[in-house]
């Protein structure tokens, strides 16, 4: 499959390289989790969350979109593509294998509680990168992120009180919420790990970032009256490219159009 | 015969344009016909995102990505405004969506028709929100007020469907001969059952006089649909399109464009549910708020245990 990274001479050796591919993992992130969520729109179990989630999804293609045009205006600036690179060629013509995102944000919807507790961890994490990538060095970054960041304030607000609304629901919500909880937590730890930024110039406390998340976790699951999984069975890979199957059938998707009909304008 | 009083005053308020407000006596026929036409109205924007929901997630560039997400969640919007107009009548959601699902309460047709390509969501936007927004603009100034006020808001968001619509076709008409074909099929698809939406022509519209009379409808079927008709001409040719009906021709006498002979009888066997799509939508609604039920469920078991604290 033919992919736009051909088309661009990025040596990992580069001094642009590091802060393209973070920009890039920060989009991917954005536009996964985005595009799992828009799959819901006009299937929700009630109206105004269904309307709640479209919003979510919404505030995150438009940040993904930033921080894409962002990576294709560096492409540009350091002059390492022949041809115009654009936000559109990073989404729709790069193979699965070259998407950054963390696995959490591509694992599929399963129930809407399963959904809502992704969000929740993702946002989360999210809320508190930001809050120090506000202050970053890269000016871009920091503006974006910014920006962005009083959305992400009210998607941690949104989806915590959704969590712990199901958790202590019914029991039946709350077995759902527990089964989620268990389902997820694997993919977790790769949030925290960080990795990126640093090869990126970009200096983030890893470690606060790490205990202001636990925090946050622990508490809103705690009134949620579920528990935190035990096990340290963690998976890691998507930031390498790794990734799970869920990633290939959602591509498959997405870019379904602009592989079919390559080259045009839509 | 002497009528009541609260008639004459219902029936001077409507004289007068006066609004009709929820606590305001009106007769129960008026009430009937609006909750219907109101709750008929909320069930056709939700169905109505389903066909175009299909396409959110392979639209072709983020920029169009976003502007369809928009687009559909407007339409959730419009319902839940729809559906609060219709409770201010005295029935709630919960049968309004139990009327759905046992097919007892209609939606719009035009929802019945599949999404086959990307075009198909173009001549949507262009042709169906833009009938819709010509039936809509009149309702704004209907003599219930929460209908009325709900279709200020509605109408507000609707042209900047339409507009989308028409910036993918136009796009489409300017791209590679592949994508010309794909908007020129889905205008000929979408053309007939958008004109179709105005519903049955007035000779055998059961419910215009009383509607006109009672100011919840301000123009006839046909008159709309000729309105519609005249615009939709001009724009195809903006378009560097066709509308696919060979009678369609300028009437200098008239002032108006000629159009063919609707096939009615395709548009009765939709209504009767047997379009299409019919099955699917329903199936996929019905679905939704199954599965959705352990939420609801949770969300009200929370709400009571919490409160109780
Ligand atoms: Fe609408
Ligand atoms: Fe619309």
């Amino acid at each position: 499959m033919e992919s736009i990274l051909d088309k661009i001479q990025l040596p990992g050796s580069h001094p642009a390289a590091g802060i393209i591919h973070y920009t890039l993992h920060l989009a991917d992130n954005a536009l996964v989790i985005a595009h799992r969520n828009s799959e819901w729109c006009g299937h929700g179990p009630i109206l105004e969350q269904d309307i709640a989630l479209a919003n979510i999804a919404l505030d995150l293609v438009g940040q993904a979109r930033n921080f894409y045009q962002y990576a294709a205006a560096l492409i540009a600036e350091n002059n390492l593509s022949s041809i115009t690179i654009t936000e559109d060629d990073f989404a729709y013509l790069r193979a699965a294998d070259e998407f950054k995102n963390f696995l959490l944000t591509e694992q599929s919807n399963g129930h809407w509680g399963t959904t809502i507790l992704r969000q929740f961890l993702f946002s989360t994490y999210q809320y508190f990168l930001y809050r120090q990538l506000q202050h970053c060095s890269n000016e871009h970054l920091a503006a974006i992120a910014q920006k962005a960041l009083k959305e992400v304030t009210y998607h941690v607000r949104w989806s915590s009180e959704w969590v712990i609304r199901l958790g202590d629901g019914t029991a039946e919500s709350h077995q759902k919420m527990q089964d989620a909880l268990n389902e997820l937590w694997p993919f977790t730890d790769e949030l925290l790990t960080g990795g990126l930024a640093s090869a990126a110039n970009i200096s983030l406390d890893d470690t606060l970032i790490k205990t202001e998340w636990t925090e946050k976790i622990t508490s809103v699951i705690a009134d949620a009256t579920l528990h935190l999984p035990t096990s340290r069975q963690y998976v890691y890979g998507g930031t390498e490219g790794k990734h799970t199957p869920h990633l290939t059938a959602m591509l498959k998707d997405m870019q379904y159009l602009q592989r079919t009909y390559p080259g045009v304008e839509w | 015969m002497q009528q009541a009083e609260p008639e004459i005053i219902f029936d001077d308020k409507i004289e007068q344009e006066i609004k009709i407000e929820p606590k305001d006596w009106m007769p129960e026929k008026y009430r009937q016909t609006l909750i219907r036409q109101i709750s008929q109205h909320a069930h056709s924007e939700i169905v109505g995102m389903l066909p175009e929901g299909n396409w959110i997630t392979r639209a072709p560039s983020l920029r169009r990505k976003a502007i369809l997400l928009a687009k559909v969640q407007d339409e959730a919007g419009h319902g839940l405004y729809l559906y609060s107009a219709a409770e201010t009548l005295g029935i709630g959601r919960e049968e309004m969506y139990d009327q759905l699902h046992t097919g007892k309460a209609k939606y719009s047709s035009i929802f019945n028709y599949p999404t086959l390509t990307w075009a198909d969501i173009g001549a949507i936007g262009w042709l169906v929100d833009g009938a819709a927004i010509m039936n809509q603009v009149p309702l704004c100034r209907a003599s219930y007020g929460p209908y009325a006020r709900a279709m200020v808001r509605i109408c507000k968001e609707e042209s900047f469907h339409q507009r989308q619509g028409f910036e993918i076709l136009l796009t489409l008409g300017k791209g590679s001969k592949e994508q010309r074909d794909m908007a020129q099929d889905a205008i000929n698809r979408w053309w007939w059952p958008s004109i179709m939406m105005f519903g049955p022509p007035d000779d055998s519209s059961p419910h215009t006089i009383q509607n006109t009379k009672w100011k919840i409808k301000r123009f006839t079927n046909d008159e709309l649909r000729q309105r519609f008709v005249d615009i939709c001409a001009e724009q195809v040719k903006v378009l560097g399109l066709e509308l696919p009906d060979n009678d369609l021709k300028w009437n200098e006498e008239r002032g108006h464009y000629d159009f063919g002979e609707i096939n009615w009888d395709e548009f009765w066997e939709v209504v009767k549910g047997n379009g299409p799509c019919n099955k699917e939508r329903l199936e996929t609604r019905q679905k939704a708020w199954d599965n959705g039920a352990w939420v609801r469920e949770a969300a009200s078991a929370f709400a009571e245990k919490r409160n109780g604290l």
